[in-house]
C-alpha cells in the first residue's frame, strides 16, 4: 500500500540524537546540558514524521498542539511558521520543549514509536522556538481592543502567565501578581539553568508584557491585600495560580540540623538568588563535598546535579523504591547517572546525625524492599529490619514532594479546599466555591507539570471569558 | 513592574544603628505591629528580613531600624542614602502581634531589637495595657528610641551592661527584680539577641508568665516556600515567616536557632570581612 511504503522509507531515518555537552565538561558549569538541533538536524528529523491522518500525538499533548502541521512546516524549512504554529495552543513552546515529559505524552502515542523511536517533537518544538526566539522575530499577535473587564491573576508561574496571554490577547486587562521579585514561578525559582536557562523564561515574560499585560512584583496575596480587595478595587474575575510551594520534611530526628535544605530552598538560592556564583552574587549557599539528595523526582534530580556543580565530590541520591517506581523523567536520570551520581536505591533516611556545632555529617539509612502495590498502583516500600547504615554527608537535601501554600486559601472566605489543603474546583474550567473566583495549575492538582498547568490557565481563560465577554 | 521603593529619610541612630524610611505606601497602609519586610539592595543583593517599625499611611512610607552585621545592612547604611531606591521591598509579612489588653505587660528590648518592640509597645498601650518597659544595650551610645519608648510606656527603665547609662546590668536582671517585688505582669514581650531572649524566657518560667519572643532565623522567600527559616517551637517544626515571627518564649529552642544563623559564617565573612553571626538582620 502507499502509505505503508512511505512509511517504510521514512523510518530509515534514525532519530536524530540531540547534541550535547560532555558531562566531565558540563557539571563544571551551569549551562545547558543539550545543545539544540540545527536546522538540518531538524528538518531530518522532522521528516521522520509520517504524518498520520489520525495523529495520536496530538491527543498525548494536554493542550493538543497542532504537532504535524509545526513539524510539516520544519520540514519545509519554514521554521518561523512552525513556531507560530505552537503559539497558537502553547504559549511556552521553548520551555515545554526543554521540560515536558514528551515520553508519557505526544512522543509515547506516535505511531514510529510503536516499532522503532518516535519522532522527537519536544526537540523539535524546542528548535522551532529558539529559532524565533534568536531570529529576534517573536511576533506579537493582533490584540482585540479593551473590553473594559479586568482580571487579576496570583502567581505568575507556568498557569497564570498562561491565562494571563491568553486574556490579553482576548482584549482584557490583566494584572498579575507576584510574591517573589521575579515573574516565572518554578521556572525561575526551581529548574536550574542548566537544563531551563532563565533567558527563555525572561523573554517569554517579555512577551506578556508587549501583550500588554501588567506584573507586579513583590506582592503576596492574603499579606498586602485579599482577593476580596481585588473584587473591591475593581477587578471582575481572579485567577488563582499560585502552585504547591510549601515544602515537605520528613519529620525524622536531625532535619534541622545545618547543612539540611528543602530541594525549595537550596534550588532558590541557587537558580532564583544565583548563590552558584556567590560571591559576585550575595546569597551564600553551602558547596558540601558529599551531598546527599532525597527523593526521586525531577525536583531530586535538578538538586543533586546542581550540588554536583556545586563543587560534590560524591553526590547520592537517596530512594525508598527502585529505579523503575522513580517518578524523575528518564531523560534527568540518564543525565545524573552520566554525570557520576550515586543512586542508592530502596534506601530511606531514619536519622541524621551531627556535630556538636549542630551540623550534619552523617544519615542512617535503612534499606527496603517492596510490598503490595498502593493506592497509587506503586508498589510501596518496606523496612528492611536491621539493615541500617551510616553514610558521611556535609549537605543533604530534602526532596521528597510539595503541598499547598495556605496563604491564599486561608485568607479568602468561601473559597474551599480539599483535605490537604489544595483548592477544589468545580469542573474542568477551574470554577471555584467563590463567585469569578479560578484557580488552576499545581494549587489544584497537587505538584504536577508545566504542560498541565498552563492547560488549566487557558481553559480557565476561556471559562472566564465564556463568562465575561461581550 | 514594581513600585518605586524610595529611600525619604535616613538618620544614624548610634555608630552602628540606622533608621530608613521607606516609601513604600500600600506596605505602610497595610501593616500591622509585629509584621516585617524583605529588602534587597539591587539585582546582585540577597533577601532579608527586617521589621517595620512605624509606618506613615499619609505619606505612604514605613520605617525601619536596623545594626550593620554583614555586607547587606553595611552597604545600606554606607552606600545608600535619601533617593536612592532598593529593588524589592516584599511585606507586609508574618503574623502580626497578638494585641489585646492583658492587663500588666512588661516589654523588653535589647540593642536592635528595641526596635522591633517598639511598635508592639506602642500598640499595646493603644490597647489599654499598662506597660512597663525595658530596655537596653551595650554602652550609652547604642542605646536608641529612648524617647518613643517612654511615650509609648508607663514606666521606662534604662539599662547598660557597662553602666553607662541608667541600670548597671542586663535587661534581664531588672525584670527578675520586678517580678521579685511581686509585682503583678500578665505577659512579658521580649525580643532583642537569642541570648538574651533565652535569658528572659528562664526569668519568667518559674513565674509562668506567658512570654512572647520574636525569632529571627534567617531567611529566603518569606513566604513559607522554603523552610530556611525553620524553628523548633515545643519539639514541632515551625516556619518563622509564616507561622511567626513571635513563639512562645518557653517552647523556642533558642540552642538550634543560634546554630542555624551560624550557618554562613564563613560564607559572610568571605563575603566582607565582618561578621554578622551571632545576631543576623532585624
Ligand atoms: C525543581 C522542579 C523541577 C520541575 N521539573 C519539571 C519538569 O521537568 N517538567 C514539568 O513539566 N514539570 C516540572 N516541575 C513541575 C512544574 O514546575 C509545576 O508543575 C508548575 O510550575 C506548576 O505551575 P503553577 O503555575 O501552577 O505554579 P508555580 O510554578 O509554582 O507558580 C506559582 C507562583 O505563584 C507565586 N505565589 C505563591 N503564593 C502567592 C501569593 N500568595 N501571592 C502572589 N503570588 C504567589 C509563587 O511565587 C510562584 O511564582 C518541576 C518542579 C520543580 C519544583
Ligand atoms: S523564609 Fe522561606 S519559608 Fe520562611
Amino acid at each position: 500500500m502507499e502509505t505503508e511504503r512511505k512509511q517504510e522509507k521514512k523510518e530509515k531515518i534514525p532519530r536524530q540524537a540531540m547534541p550535547e555537552q560532555d558531562p566531565a565538561r558540563r557539571i563544571k558549569n551551569f549551562d545547558e546540558v543539550p545543545l539544540g538541533y540545527s536546522p538540518e538536524t531538524a528538518v531530518k528529523e522532522a521528516r521522520r514524521c509520517i504524518q498520520c491522518k489520525k495523529p495520536g500525538c496530538i491527543a498525548g499533548c494536554p493542550v493538543e498542539v497542532q504537532i504535524p502541521k509545526f513539524i510539516r512546516e520544519i520540514a519545509a524549512g519554514d521554521f518561523l511558521a512552525a513556531a507560530r504554529t505552537l503559539k497558537e495552543t502553547n504559549s511556552l513552546p521553548a520551555v515545554c520543549g526543554r521540560v515536558c515529559p514528551q515520553e508519557d505524552q505526544c512522543e509515547k502515542e506516535c505511531v514510529l514509536g510503536k516499532k522503532g523511536e518516535p519522532v522527537a517533537i519536544g526537540r523539535l518544538e524546542r528548535f522551532a522556538a529558539d529559532y524565533e526566539r534568536a531570529r529576534g522575530e517573536v511576533s506579537v499577535p493582533p490584540v482585540a481592543p479593551p473590553n473594559g473587564k479586568r482580571v487579576a491573576v496570583i502567581g505568575a508561574g507556568p498557569s497564570g502567565l498562561t491565562i494571563a496571554g491568553d486574556l490579553a490577547k482576548l482584549g482584557y486587562e490583566v494584572t498579575v501578581f507576584e510574591a517573589l521579585h521575579k515573574a516565572g514561578g518554578v521556572l525561575i525559582y526551581g529548574i536550574p539553568e542548566f537544563r531551563l536557562p532563565k533567558a527563555i523564561v525572561e523573554a517569554e515574560v517579555a512577551y506578556l508584557e508587549k501583550l500588554g499585560v501588567k506584573i507586579v512584583l513583590n506582592t503576596v496575596i492574603g499579606r498586602l491585600k485579599t482577593v476580596d480587595d481585588l473584587f473591591a478595587e475593581g477587578f471582575h474575575a481572579v485567577y488563582v495560580a499560585v502552585g504547591a510551594g510549601a515544602p515537605v520534611f520528613m519529620n525524622i530526628p536531625g532535619e534541622n540540623l545545618s547543612g539540611i535544605y528543602s530541594a525549595n530552598e537550596y534550588l532558590t538560592r541557587s537558580n532564583l538568588m544565583k548563590a552558584y556564583r556567590f560571591p559576585e552574587y550575595d546569597t551564600p549557599i553551602i558547596r558540601g563535598r558529599n551531598v546527599a539528595v532525597v527523593g526521586g523526582g525531577n525536583v531530586a534530580m535538578d538538586a543533586v546535579r546542581t550540588a554536583l556543580r556545586l563543587g560534590a565530590q560524591n553526590a547520592y541520591i537517596i530512594y525508598r523504591r527502585s529505579e523503575k517506581e522513580m517518578p524523575a523523567r528518564i531523560e534527568e536520570v540518564h543525565h545524573a547517572r552520566e554525570e557520576g551520581v550515586k543512586f542508592l536505591l530502596l534506601t530511606n533516611p531514619v536519622e541524621y546525625l551531627g556535630d556538636d556545632g549542630g551540623w550534619v555529617r552523617g544519615v542512617r539509612c535503612i534499606r527496603m524492599e517492596l510490598g503490595e502495590p498502593d493506592a497509587s498502583g506503586r508498589r510501596s516500600p518496606i523496612p528492611v529490619p536491621g539493615s541500617e547504615f551510616v553514610i558521611d554527608v556535609d549537605t543533604v537535601v530534602v526532596a521528597v514532594g510539595t503541598m499547598a501554600n495556605p496563604i491564599v486559601p486561608a485568607t479568602t472566605p468561601g473559597l474551599e479546599t480539599n483535605r490537604r489543603g489544595y483548592i477544589v474546583t468545580l469542573d474542568e474550567w477551574g470554577r471555584t466555591t467563590r463567585e469569578n473566583v479560578y484557580a488552576g495549575g499545581d494549587i489544584v492538582t497537587g505538584s504536577a507539570t508545566v504542560i498541565l498547568a498552563m492547560g488549566a490557565g487557558r481553559k480557565a481563560a476561556a471559562a472566564i471569558h465564556k463568562k465575561l465577554g461581550s | 513592574m514594581s513600585p518605586n521603593y524610595v529611600i525619604t529619610q535616613k538618620q544614624n541612630l548610634s555608630e552602628t544603628v540606622v533608621r530608613m524610611e521607606i516609601r513604600a505606601p500600600e506596605i505602610a497602609k497595610r501593616r500591622r505591629a509585629g509584621q516585617f519586610v524583605v529588602l534587597k539592595i539591587d539585582e546582585k543583593g540577597e533577601r532579608i528580613p527586617l521589621t517595620i517599625v512605624d509606618s506613615d499611611a499619609e505619606a505612604g512610607t514605613i520605617t525601619i531600624i536596623f545594626q550593620v552585621v554583614g555586607k547587606t545592612t553595611a552597604r545600606m547604611a554606607e552606600e545608600m542614602g535619601v533617593g536612592d531606591a532598593f529593588e524589592v521591598v516584599q511585606g507586609p509579612l508574618g503574623r502580626p502581634t497578638e494585641i489585646e489588653n492583658f492587663g500588666r505587660v512588661v516589654c523588653v528590648g535589647g540593642g536592635v531589637g528595641v526596635g522591633v518592640i517598639y511598635p508592639i509597645t506602642k500598640a499595646l498601650k493603644e490597647a489599654g495595657n499598662e506597660v512597663v518597659s525595658i530596655i537596653g544595650a551595650r554602652t550609652k551610645d547604642l542605646v536608641i528610641l529612648e524617647d518613643e519608648m517612654a511615650a509609648v510606656s508607663d514606666r521606662l527603665i534604662v539599662c547598660t551592661d557597662d553602666g553607662s547609662y541608667g541600670f548597671h546590668g542586663f535587661v534581664s536582671v531588672v525584670l527578675e527584680d520586678l517580678i521579685a517585688s511581686g509585682e503583678r505582669i500578665d505577659r512579658v514581650f521580649a525580643i532583642g539577641p537569642v541570648p538574651m531572649m533565652k535569658v528572659v524566657a528562664e526569668v519568667t518560667r518559674p513565674a509562668g508568665i506567658p512570654t512572647i519572643v520574636s525569632l529571627n532565623p534567617i531567611m529566603v522567600d518569606a513566604t513559607g516556600m522554603c523552610g530556611a527559616c525553620r524553628v523548633s517551637v515545643g519539639g514541632r517544626t515551625r516556619f518563622a515567616c509564616v507561622d511567626g515571627p513571635e513563639f512562645d518564649g518557653h517552647e523556642v529552642d533558642f540552642d538550634l536557632l543560634t546554630k542555624r544563623l551560624r550557618m554562613y559564617c564563613e560564607q559572610e565573612a568571605e563575603a566582607y570581612e565582618r561578621h554578622r553571626c551571632g545576631w543576623h538582620g532585624n
